[in-house]
């Protein structure tokens, strides 16, 4: 009856599918485990999801080295070398994610299986999020990757803070999913498609100069700029990150984050890259604006979770960057997308070890302030001397990874060579020295202040937390001295040739 | 007689205004909820309209994406007032101000 009703069963490459089909059936079994589980073997839990992300990284490695690549649902999911790479990040993050959480959830007094449960629900998001190459597959992801961060924000839901930070959360991301929403129904009325291919071609012909797909394109990029707060739509941001658990605050100031970038870079490079004239300029003036007020409000937060976050904000205009600048010539749209893939690769890294060195010295000191940071190299050398290694990344001191992030962001910006590009490129270098400022000064802290309550008893770090200690630092220094590794990445992982 | 597809649009950007401007004004949570579900319809009848025009079945299968995830969304949205009402009475957002922006 089906197939009379002219309906053909879409031919699916089940072998291109296997990261997203072993994290769904992951999170299936961590829910249903979860019901049957003692509270005394709800550790197993996490090692669940550990092993399942672990063989999805494996499936997703297999794929990119046989070079595999499938083209789905006509064009509407498409497993390429972008979709892998990725892939292969936001699993890699995910479970760093897992060893940052597994002693914060387990000691705390809340429920075990559904942060698993709901952490994996995000990461499939993300995972088909890198595949979607069409505006409902796109719009699907992103809430599949939204809708289980603003309960995480909410997790310790005894806590007003936190239950505020869900709150605040919620409602501004569904604002910027309702914004984005219309931007996209607007652009399918004018191109009469929800294929991002298709779209690109009716922007590059026709419809050009069609004042509603102006006003479509500017809705879609305002609805990612809210997730990834960018300034003026950042202001969620420092409140969620702040009253959130801070394992899920690492989680979405860098996966989510992610997540919404990947989503940018393919309706930007596939769908609208023949409409720079609108959003080169916005995009330049996002960037500049969230680069310059991120690093002047983090001048003077007092509080280390609130200093990340804004920290991690004034990234996300480094990684808008290259977006202001590709629309000049066909040299800088690759070298800019390079750019903003190899900066998202690395941020990754620096700022998931930044967050995890939080975790391990509160586990001790009960505490958020920077203060508290006092004198840290007098009992815990060898995390004092991580975080510095994370803090000077995230400032681009070479020969750290941060700095080749950075590098590649000039590159790109003196390969578009125009002079708004140059402008906004001394915007960047000014920062970056504003940026400076704070990260050392939490670096002074802990290597030059005394110890605020004079306790020196060592900090016992669990051995998950030591792991994803060693994850992070490996990566950050390994691209520092090899660069030539990532950047290989971030050109095998390039849609424009 | 037919009603020209741009009235619908019209209609629906106005549906979408009354929306976003609701959710920016208004300050009872519940009341915003309702502004966002305001937002979402109005996305749905622009979708509509257009796969009209267009004679394209791809707008109209868009509707169905949306109308699921704005339950989603309204399951979780809930579920986050569930919380906030049992820790405090009423749920104005002027009262959730414990981290200042």
């Amino acid at each position: 009856m089906l197939a009379a009703a002219g309906f053909h069963v879409p031919n699916l490459d089940y072998h291109a599918l296997a990261p997203e089909i072993v994290v769904a059936a992951t999170l299936a079994v961590v829910l249903v485990a979860d019901l049957f589980l003692d509270d005394d073997n709800k550790w197993l839990l996490s090692n669940v999801s550990g092993w399942g992300l672990l063989v999805a990284l494996f499936f997703t490695i297999e794929l990119g080295a046989r070079g595999h690549t499938a083209s789905m649902v006509g064009g509407a999911y498409v497993v390429d070398d972008f979709a892998l790479v990725l892939k292969g990040l936001f699993l890699v993050v995910g479970y760093i994610v897992l060893l940052m959480s597994a002693n914060y959830v387990e000691e705390g007094d809340y429920y075990e299986g559904e942060f698993y449960f709901l952490i994996l629900c995000s990461l499939l998001g993300m995972v088909v999020m890198s595949s979607a190459r069409d505006l409902i597959t796109i719009f699907v992801a992103l809430e599949t990757l939204s809708l289980p961060a603003y309960m995480l924000a909410g997790w310790r839901k005894r806590d007003l803070r936190s239950n505020e930070a869900s709150l605040k959360y919620y409602l501004l991301g569904v604002l910027a999913s309702a914004v984005m929403l219309y931007g996209m129904s607007l652009v399918f009325g004018f191109s009469g498609s929800t294929l991002l291919v298709d779209i690109g071609k009716a922007t590059q012909g026709t419809i050009t100069h069609a004042p509603l797909v102006t006003v479509g394109i500017f809705f879609i990029a305002v609805g990612f700029a809210f997730k990834v707060s960018a300034v003026p739509f950042h202001f969620w941001a420092p409140d969620t990150y702040e009253g959130a658990p801070t394992p899920v605050t690492a989680f979405l100031s860098v996966a989510s984050k992610t997540g919404g970038f990947v989503a940018l870079l393919q309706i930007i490079y596939i769908g609208f890259i023949g409409r720079s004239d609108v959003w080169g300029p916005m995009f330049w003036a996002l960037a500049a604006l969230t680069m310059t007020v991120g690093n002047l409000i983090a001048l003077r937060q007092t509080n280390i979770v609130r200093l990340l976050a804004y920290s991690s904000i004034a990234q996300a205009g480094y990684i808008l960057v290259p977006f202001a600048v590709a629309g000049s010539n066909t040299k800088s749209i690759h070298s800019a997308f390079t750019a903003s893939v190899v900066y998202l690769l690395i941020y990754a890294a620096m700022n998931l070890g930044a967050f995890t060195v939080v975790i391990a010295v509160a586990r001790k000191t009960r505490s958020g302030d920077i203060a508290s940071f006092g004198g840290l190299y007098e009992y815990a050398p060898g995390l004092t001397v991580l975080m510095t290694v994370f803090l000077f990344s995230l400032a681009g001191i070479p020969p750290l990874a941060g700095a080749w992030a950075k590098i590649f962001v000039f590159r790109a910006v003196l390969d578009s060579g125009t002079s708004s590009a140059v402008a906004l490129g001394i915007v960047a270098a000014v920062n970056a020295v504003i940026a400076l400022f704070y990260y050392a000064s939490v670096a002074r802290v802990m290597w030059m202040s005394p110890v605020p309550d004079g306790d020196r008893t060592p900090i016992r770090i669990p051995a998950t937390l030591q792991a994803a200690l060693g994850l992070t630092v490996l990566v950050v220094v390994a691209i520092g001295i090899y660069p030539q590794l990532f950047a290989h990445l971030g050109d095998v992982a390039s849609l424009v040739r | 007689m037919t009603v020209p597809g741009a009235w619908f649009l019209t209609l629906a950007a106005i549906l979408f205004v009354v929306g976003a401007v609701g959710l920016l004004v208004r300050r009872n949570v519940l009341v915003m909820f309702m502004c966002v579900e305001l937002m979402l319809n109005a996305v749905n009848l622009t979708f509509v309209t257009f796969a009209r025009m267009l004679d394209d079945i791809g707008g109209q299968v868009v509707v169905f994406f949306v109308l699921v995830v704005a339950a989603a969304e309204v399951v979780v949205g809930l579920g986050i007032i569930v919380a906030i009402f049992r820790r405090r009475a009423g749920a104005t957002a002027d009262d959730i101000s414990l981290l200042r922006g």
